[in-house]
């Protein structure tokens, strides 16, 4: 038993789970609801605390305190499984993030795995259950349409979301996040090679599918973590509360948190692919190696620029959500399967020529 | 006469959807940055900021009785209001005014005169169908009260609120 080991990896789970995530979707919460109204010409939380960041706690406190009302016409196993297959693979995901390169010698990622976009994959593909349960268990009409929409908006966009990231993995040759991530601090970020090696022919020519493959990834990401403009399942003009309409306090907080918590992992995984994960840019105190030795203030400011982007990309999200009007139920399906699967398939063949052309 | 709705050809640029996005994100980052900066001021900070001073003249606020200036209560308790009222806030039980009253040709003023102010949609049909020109919406808004007994109004609190006013028309003169 390799007690270090373990208690390191506790030590990090609970300080990542706990006081990162779980602070960073009261926050999110927070910046959408104050985001939205600057947008909306209107104010905003501004009561509770300085600014209304406490809103969250207080939102918190109500939905303990609320009735945790159970309808008699649901089916109760799956009324009660939902909510937590909703939120617990968001969370799970975030154990191959890496949100900084090291502190004190200890690598800062919970699992260093060797598959890390396979598993974030195969882990966020169960959030769909979770969904499909709660509008199936609900046994009403609206929960029963969301989920079934949400099923089908799932499904199609994952195809692209894989595809999506097959390039990246062409061009760095390997699945390990952390090791990504340091192949980008030295030789330029995927979608910006401005420094290193990528400041070449070689570079630029492999910018333009990695480009596509943002875009598509991007999409997808919104896709599936049912955020608008594909927010079909939830949407409150049509559905009434769609899949979440019969739950009521800690069960919908549950999909509340687990919601924000998917964007947030979602944020994560594009920054890292895409945005140079916790690496500064220009190659500034990028560390030489994966094993390099790494001062404890250079782990500091990674860890910073890590959360930085994330928090820049989330308050992209959120814009997004409120300058799009919604998509229409065919209109999505469209784009999934005729739009983004073929450009995502044709981005694989197009970045195997080049770096084939390119040996 | 039928409307044909305009679907322009989009160029293939246009279709990409992504000019769209860029397009619409700066109408609402330009709102955000406006609205950060302070200049568009639509949110009344209540309860710092009030409009008391300057409700419009036509403000529906808080129902009361008035007297006029012979200080006669003007309700002659006919129960107009209490049958037009939607959400049956009023209640209103009348009595006969004694013979030996000044104002004995009145013949009915209100022994009760309740209105619930839970019930209260402040709708003002009550002052639109009152034929004697009693009861009128003031403009008060902010009726609290820490129990239900608190929040229904009565005949003497409706008149604190009202008051005196003069200048209507008096039915009941020496002359008729």
């Amino acid at each position: 038993m390799d007690w270090p080991l373990i208690i390191a990896a506790l030590i990090k789970i609970v300080v990542f789970v706990f006081f990162v995530t779980l602070p960073l979707v009261a926050m999110s919460v927070w910046a959408e609801r104050r985001v939205s109204a600057a947008m909306q010409d209107r104010v905003g939380p501004n009561r509770v605390g300085p600014f209304g960041l406490l809103q969250a706690v207080a939102d918190g406190i109500k939905f303990l305190l609320k009735e945790d009302f159970t309808p008699a016409h649901v089916r109760k196993g799956y009324f009660w499984l939902a909510p937590a297959l909703t939120m617990v693979p968001a969370l799970l995901t975030s154990a191959v993030l890496p949100f900084g390169s090291r502190l004190f010698g200890e690598k800062m990622v919970i699992a260093d795995l060797d598959v890390g976009p396979l598993f974030v994959f195969a882990i966020a593909s169960l959030t769909v259950y979770g969904i499909v349960l709660a509008g199936w268990a609900s046994n009403s009409k609206y929960p029963f349409l969301g989920g079934v929409r949400a099923t089908s908006q799932m499904i199609s966009y994952e195809i692209s979301l894989g595809l999506s990231v097959v390039p990246l993995i062409m061009i760095y040759g390997e699945l390990n996040l952390g090791r990504i991530v340091q192949e980008q601090a030295v030789n330029g970020w995927t979608l910006l090679p401005l420094w290193g090696e990528g400041l070449s022919v070689k570079g630029f020519l492999l910018a333009i599918p990695m480009f596509i493959s943002f875009i598509i990834f991007t999409t997808s990401m919104f896709a599936e973590t049912n955020r608008l403009p594909f927010d079909l399942p939830e949407c409150e003009t049509e559905l009434v509360a769609g899949y979440h309409t019969e739950y009521s306090s800690m069960k919908f907080a549950l999909f509340f948190l687990g919601e924000y918590a998917a964007m947030i992992i979602g944020s994560g995984l594009a920054v890292t692919l895409f945005l140079g994960g916790w690496s500064l840019p220009f190659g500034w105190l990028a560390p030489s190696g994966p094993d390099a030795e790494v001062p404890w203030w250079h782990g500091v400011i990674h860890i910073g620029a890590y959360f930085a982007k994330v928090i820049g990309f989330i308050l992209f999200f959120i814009v997004v959500r409120w300058t799009l009007p919604r998509f229409r139920y065919d209109q999505l399906m469209r784009l999934g399967w005729v739009f983004f699967f073929e450009i995502a398939l044709f981005n694989v063949i197009l970045t195997a020529f080049l770096l084939m052309w390119l040996k | 006469m039928a409307y044909t709705v305009q679907r322009p050809k989009l160029k293939w640029w246009e279709q990409l959807y992504l000019p769209a996005l860029f397009s619409g994100m700066r109408v609402t980052l330009g709102h955000m940055v406006r609205n950060l900066l302070g200049k568009t001021k639509v949110t009344m900070q209540y309860p710092e900021e009030k409009w008391d001073s300057h409700l419009p003249d036509h403000y529906r606020g808080a129902p009361a009785l008035v007297t006029d200036e012979h200080d006669r209560e003007r309700c002659v308790a006919c129960q107009l209001c209490e049958f037009i009222c939607p959400p049956r806030a009023i209640t209103i039980h009348p009595e006969e005014i004694p013979s030996d009253d000044k104002w004995a040709k009145v013949e009915k003023r209100p022994f009760s005169f309740d209105i619930d102010m839970i019930r209260c949609i402040y709708c003002g049909l009550c002052e639109e169908v009152c034929p004697e020109q009693a009861i009128y919406l003031r403009k008060d808004y902010a009726i609290t009260g820490t129990s239900r007994a608190e929040m229904v109004h009565d005949k003497a609190k409706l008149y604190a609120i009202g008051g005196k006013r003069v200048g209507l028309v008096n039915k009941w003169n020496e002359l008729k």
